[in-house]
């Protein structure tokens, strides 16, 4: 394979890897408050997507991302105020149950409200055959803002969990709910904010890709098998081995398109699912009795 | 400072308080003794507010808690160190205590940074290993920084559920010591324990607690001279 190929395929492969890093980051965070797995963190992109490509007609384009993103978190507290707050101890199967519904649910509105038609966001600088050199490849600008937008978002929730207090109040819930209670932390607070949290970085991730990849009413499901792919592949609730481990599938998943056809492209991901289901259900970083511990 | 009337809770249909009443005055220390499954843990939890009094009263300072969230019992004062340890184990012993303080943070005049120093004062071993994660400490350890992160909150009352479970009897004396350099420093102080001997004879007062019952309760000498509390729960035969 030619060495600017390479790079061109590798490029591909981390722009993707980092978006499904970004979707599993969502899943993980709200694991780690609730036990659950919230279906709808795919909806949350697609949302995030769709509402900066209606009001990027209305305000210049940073505001219109800023104000998706807000108003897709308000959509997240919503959701869960609405839905899940008011649960007394639900099982994990219920509240599953509950938050595949409200994929549903999302997934009709955005069809009621803007169609089926794809759009796309402009690209943020340049247009769509702008190019710059990377190694000896070409590469559209936009990947360089996927990569850099994913990677500030990573950098930045691990400073916020590690060094803000609401980040140690959420880490407390996730280690032990009954006594994160006994300090005097409200646990159902910390889930309504680690819902807002996965959909604000759902949202961006959904803007940065939309130029590149599209948005459609119903991109949110793929995106979500993907992220769950990559949030077990690397360990539910760890979100530095999710980028490992999305960076991973995207690379595999762009250099497959050099010995296998296309349409096999998403087939690679549910294979790897079920193999690592079969043979490493605590995931590639994950202990095996940490994982025996855990309801879900 | 507690004052517990007629207190009645459960689980489900699981009836486990059966009209329990007892009261902690300021600056003591109450020891509620008992075997297991007498319903100590329960009654603690109901304080807390973690379970809810199915009837009867518990007042905190005069004021009615019982129907408050967990989260703001803390906050009114009263603090539970409980059934072991349940330390924050991912989370660095600085940030354990820190999230103890929790409640006080909004409130002038606290100082973290003091009642830190406080804190290591008093536990010297935590100290020296703040940034280590609590789940790597040693029982004994994971004892005091759960000890540690309760007294962070500044609590007016301080319960404690078992402290000295499964840790060898030289933690058990350095922990109970501490126990009662906190009431001599007037801090209130509810103990629950098994070890009923050790319990008693640090305490001013006593209780003991049979199948959701409080069955006894006197000071604690008089507790450790009673022939019934001795036979059942001190080891000893009476002829």
């Amino acid at each position: 394979m030619a060495p600017e190929l390479f790079v061109q395929y590798l490029m591909a492969g981390v722009t993707y890897g980092f978006i499904y890093a970004i979707v599993a980051i969502g899943f993980n965070i709200i694991y780690n408050t609730t036990g659950i797995i919230n279906f709808a963190q795919g909806e949350f992109v697609m949302l995030g997507g769709m509402l900066a490509i209606s009001l990027n007609g209305l305000v210049p384009l940073p505001v219109a991302i800023a104000l998706a993103v807000a108003i897709t978190m308000l959509i997240g507290a919503l959701l869960e105020i609405t839905f899940i707050r008011w649960l007394d101890r639900p099982s994990v199967l219920r509240m599953i149950i509950i938050t595949i519904g409200l994929s549903i649910l999302i997934r009709e509105v955005a069809l009621h409200v803007w169609g089926e038609s794809v759009r796309a966001l402009p690209y943020f600088s340049g247009n769509e055959i702008t190019t710059i050199a990377v190694l000896g490849a070409r590469v559209s600008p936009q990947i360089l803002w996927v990569i850099g937008a994913c990677s500030l978002m990573v950098g930045t929730l691990s400073l916020f969990f590690r060094y803000t207090l609401l980040g140690q109040e959420m880490r407390a819930c996730a280690a032990n709910r009954m006594a994160a209670t006994l300090c005097g932390i409200n646990p159902r607070n910390m889930v309504t904010f680690s819902f807002m949290l996965s959909a604000g970085i759902g949202a961006l991730a959904g803007c940065v890709m939309s130029p590149i990849t599209s948005t459609e009413y119903s991109i949110g499901t793929g995106l979500a098998i993907k992220g769950f792919t990559v949030a077990i592949l690397g360990g539910l609730g760890n979100s530095m081995a999710a980028v490992a481990a999305g960076l991973l599938l995207g690379i595999i998943e762009a250099f497959s398109v050099s010995v296998l056809p296309l349409a096999f492209q998403d087939a690679i991901a549910i294979t790897i699912l079920l193999i690592i289901l079969f043979v490493r259900p605590h995931g590639l970083f994950g202990r095996k009795d940490a994982a025996g511990l855990k309801e879900f | 400072m507690l004052r517990i009337k007629n207190l009645e809770a459960g689980y489900g249909k699981l009836r486990v308080l059966k009209r329990i009443s007892l009261h902690v005055n300021p600056g003591e220390i109450v020891t509620l003794i008992g075997a297991n499954g007498a319903g100590k843990t329960t009654l603690l939890a109901t304080i807390t507010g973690l379970i809810r009094a199915i009837a009867g009263e518990i007042q905190l300072k005069g004021e009615n808690i019982e129907r408050l969230a967990a989260e703001k019992i803390v906050a009114r004062g009263c603090s539970l160190v409980p059934e072991g340890r349940q330390v924050f184990a991912t989370m660095s012993v600085r940030e354990n205590l820190v999230l103890g303080g929790y409640v006080q943070y909004r409130s002038k005049g606290y100082d973290l940074t003091a009642e830190l120093d406080k804190i290591y004062a008093l536990f010297p071993v935590l100290a020296e290993r703040q940034e280590q994660l609590a789940g790597t400490l040693s029982g004994g350890e994971q004892q005091m920084l759960a000890m540690g992160r309760a007294l962070m909150a500044k609590p007016s009352l301080i319960m404690l559920d078992e402290p000295s479970t499964g840790l060898a009897p030289l933690i058990v004396k350095n922990i109970f010591q501490i126990i009662t350099r906190l009431r001599d420093e007037g801090n209130t102080v509810l103990l629950i324990e098994q070890n009923a001997k050790a319990a008693l004879q640090i305490a001013d007062r006593g209780y003991v607690m049979e199948t959701g019952k409080i069955i006894v309760e006197g000071a604690a000498d008089e507790l450790l001279a009673n022939k019934d509390v001795q036979r059942a729960y001190l080891g000893r035969d009476v002829e």
